[in-house]
């Protein structure tokens, strides 16, 4: 009886244990971190959805090793809060691996907190060199090109068109100055003349006095560094004061809030963003499908094809190494030629990818449309002081 | 002609150089902003004046004006009223009641039951407060994270002179302004109303036992300096064609700052104190020599210096009592 009663017992026990992995997945959870909330939530929460389909997406596949549970953490584009929920990604070692950041602010601050956790991290949108360049992490990768190979050439393809004078406008937080020191570097190197250049705090809300100084000068282009709120304000007060110069910018104000927010006056505005547009891309077309199938109520926004492909890649390391922040640490060292749907992705020994493509934008008719696509482009509509 | 630059601070010197049209410019500028500081202003000194309180949500009740105003602009292009004079009035007047309403019930929730306790809990509260009306709007506004188009509802007739750009709209909503401010100053000076509201911050006790209706005068006076706050908000949506959930915080520091370093509790000061803020922006962004990113920093600055040297404002009383 004893006997009997042992041996279903083990009998259970064995069905059991043979019976799990068809039952259940482990469950293994990675995190999202992006601004949520704020005057760039916009491009956070395209972001976060475009992760979230990727993990979704995974999930659904039934060849997938593990079950995938997505952290969401909100960094507000604030240092302070960014480090607040960097800590306590890392600090949770269930979190195995993070696509984090779209500030660069918020990167630069929050990259020594998961090199002390050891949290594998692969950046999403941010694009300051410092971030991947100024540490040796091994932790730190990023998956979208830094404002070094976007200004170079933007400062090319704007001097090519014809233009010779510049204003500079940029917030005086690390992403404003970056982009304006490399921006000026290549614009000097490529012929173009700089008659002033004004940093402003990132929360101003009135440049009159510095675009009237502007206007003095007579700059064919004003061109600014920094994010959409600012943007939005700079552009519209330059037509209040009658300033007829081109309006320039970056990586920064790509985004749909930009048009909404400039409405009209965002028409033939000129910016530079890394990577392909989304719909060129081989795996664009399928994104966007997969995007629209699962129906989230906003836009993916400029960057979610890379947040995609930020957590995807995650995701593939963790299918192949298993969940161990080191393995994935270590297999990351040696992503060479991985195709993801923004193009294909090499790390170089600082963990940045080194073959992002750059492309250059123009607002045509409310939409942020590839340069080569568009009618200025063709010759059908023309970029103001271009004769 | 140029004027001098010093790359070193990204700045410039060099005023002789600039000319008349660049002065008028850089003038209008300034008492565009001076206005829209002066509105808030004359708000933050009419509380202090009837009650002694500092009211740290001024700044959002702005906000809540200019989103108000933009959503009954939303309504109206619904309903396919666009006619932009009309939908101006509507705008205005609605969003001016509104706030002006919202005040009055904050008064009589928040201000007036804690008129006994130390003036730090209602400093705190209204701080307090401030965040929930900023964060609401973020939080709950469709979309409300991003910053938003205020539609251009004024002809934008200009005439160019040189570097000087005149615009219709600009010299249209400065003499509403002025205006608005007389209005109230009349409304202050000439009616019972305006009677009544000096009686009670004169002296509380001896106005009530005249048979003034102190929580009525108490009311009324937020009903009339958050509304002037709405009408400071739709000023600036017609200026600068853009709202967002935070554009309150500045102004109500502003504002704070203008009144004191005019005298708290002085119409007339809080005026001069919004003018003289926008002058040191201005000064500090075009013709001192370091970055711009700094006006801020140097318009703080010399109120610090000024509110040492006068601690009332430059209206102020000798004494530290209000008027």
């Amino acid at each position: 009886m004893k006997l009997k009663k042992c041996m279903s017992l083990a009998l259970g026990l064995l069905f059991l244990i043979a019976a799990g992995p068809v039952l259940a997945k482990d469950t293994v959870e990675v995190a999202f971190i992006g601004p949520l909330t704020g005057g760039v939530s916009a491009i956070g929460v395209g972001g976060r959805n475009s992760a979230d389909l990727a993990v979704q997406l995974r999930n659904a596949d039934p060849k997938a090793k593990y079950h995938y549970e997505l952290v969401v953490l909100d960094d507000e584009c604030k240092p302070n809060s960014g480090v607040q929920v960097a800590t306590k990604a890392a600090a949770n070692k269930k979190i195995i691996a993070a696509a984090a950041h779209y500030c660069s602010v918020v990167a630069l601050a929050s990259v020594d907190v998961y090199h002390k956790f050891g949290l594998p991290v692969v950046v999403w949108g941010a694009v300051h060199p410092g971030i991947t360049y100024g540490n040796d992490y091994k932790e730190i990768h990023r998956i979208n090109g830094t404002m070094i190979n976007q200004n170079e050439i933007a400062a090319k393809f704007i001097t090519g068109l014809g233009y010779k004078t510049w204003v500079n406008l940029y917030d005086t937080t690390d992403y404003g100055k970056g982009m304006n020191e490399y921006f000026s570097k290549y614009l000097t190197e490529n012929g173009g003349k700089i008659l002033g250049s004004f940093g402003v705090t990132s929360d101003q809300q009135d440049f009159t006095a510095e675009l009237t100084q502007a206007k003095m000068l007579n700059p064919d282009v004003i061109w600014f560094g920094g994010l959409t709120p600012l943007g939005v304000r700079i552009r519209l007060q330059m037509e209040k004061l009658g300033l007829t110069s081109q309006f320039q910018s970056c990586s920064g104000i790509i985004s749909d809030a930009f048009i909404t927010g400039a409405g009209d006056l965002a028409e033939g505005t000129i910016a530079f963003r890394e990577g392909e547009p989304v719909e060129n891309l081989p795996g664009g077309k399928w994104f966007l499908e997969e995007y629209t199938k699962v129906g989230y109520s906003e836009a993916p926004d400029a960057f979610g094809p890379f947040a995609f492909a930020a957590m995807n890649l995650i995701l593939d390391v963790i299918e192949e190494v298993g969940p161990s922040r080191k393995a994935v640490v270590k297999r990351m060292e040696n992503i060479k030629g991985y195709e993801a749907i923004v193009g294909s992705v090499t790390f170089d020994e600082h963990g940045q990818n080194t073959s992002p493509a750059i492309t250059k934008y123009v607002v045509q008719d409310g939409k942020w449309v590839p340069w080569a696509d568009s009618e200025y482009a063709s010759g059908k509509r023309k970029l103001k002081r271009l004769n | 002609m140029r004027p001098l630059r010093f790359p070193a601070f990204h700045g410039f010197y060099g005023q002789a150089l600039m000319d008349i049209g660049l002065i008028a410019q850089h003038i209008v500028n300034g008492l565009m902003l001076g206005l829209i500081y002066s509105l808030v202003a004359v708000g933050f000194t009419l509380f202090f004046g009837v009650l002694d309180v500092i009211k740290f949500s001024h700044g959002d009740m702005l906000t809540w004006g200019v989103f108000t105003a933009f959503s009954v602009y939303l309504g109206l292009d619904l309903l396919g009223l666009n006619s932009p004079s009309f939908t101006l009035i509507v705008v205005a007047v609605f969003a001016m009641a509104a706030i002006g309403f919202l005040g009055a019930v904050i008064a009589k929730v928040l201000i007036i039951p804690l008129k006994g306790a130390p003036p730090l809990n209602t400093l705190l509260i209204t701080l307090m407060l401030g965040t929930v009306l900023r964060e609401s709007i973020r939080l709950f506004y469709p979309d409300g994270a991003n910053p938003k188009h205020f539609p251009a509802l004024l002809p934008d007739w200009s005439h160019s002179w040189g570097h000087f750009t005149l615009r219709f709209d600009n010299a249209a909503m400065l003499i509403t302004g002025v205006l608005m401010i007389v209005l109230v100053q009349i409304i202050i000076k000439r009616t019972k109303l305006g009677m009544a509201i000096r009686a009670v911050s004169q002296d509380e006790e001896t106005a009530k036992t005249m048979g003034i209706n102190f929580n009525m005068v108490v009311y009324v006076t937020f009903a009339i300096g958050s509304g002037l706050a709405a009408f400071a908000g739709v000023i600036y949506g017609l200026y600068y064609n853009e709202l967002s959930f935070n554009m309150g915080l500045l102004l109500g520091a502003i504002g704070f700052s203008a009144a004191a370093v005019g005298g708290f509790g002085n119409i007339y000061g809080a005026i001069v104190g919004g003018f003289l803020f926008a002058l040191l922006q201005t000064l500090g962004a075009v013709a001192l020599p370091f970055a711009s990113a700094y006006k801020d920093v140097f318009a703080f600055g010399v109120v610090i210096i000024l509110i040492a040297i006068k601690p009332t404002g430059l209206l102020g009383e000798k004494e530290t009592e209000r008027v």
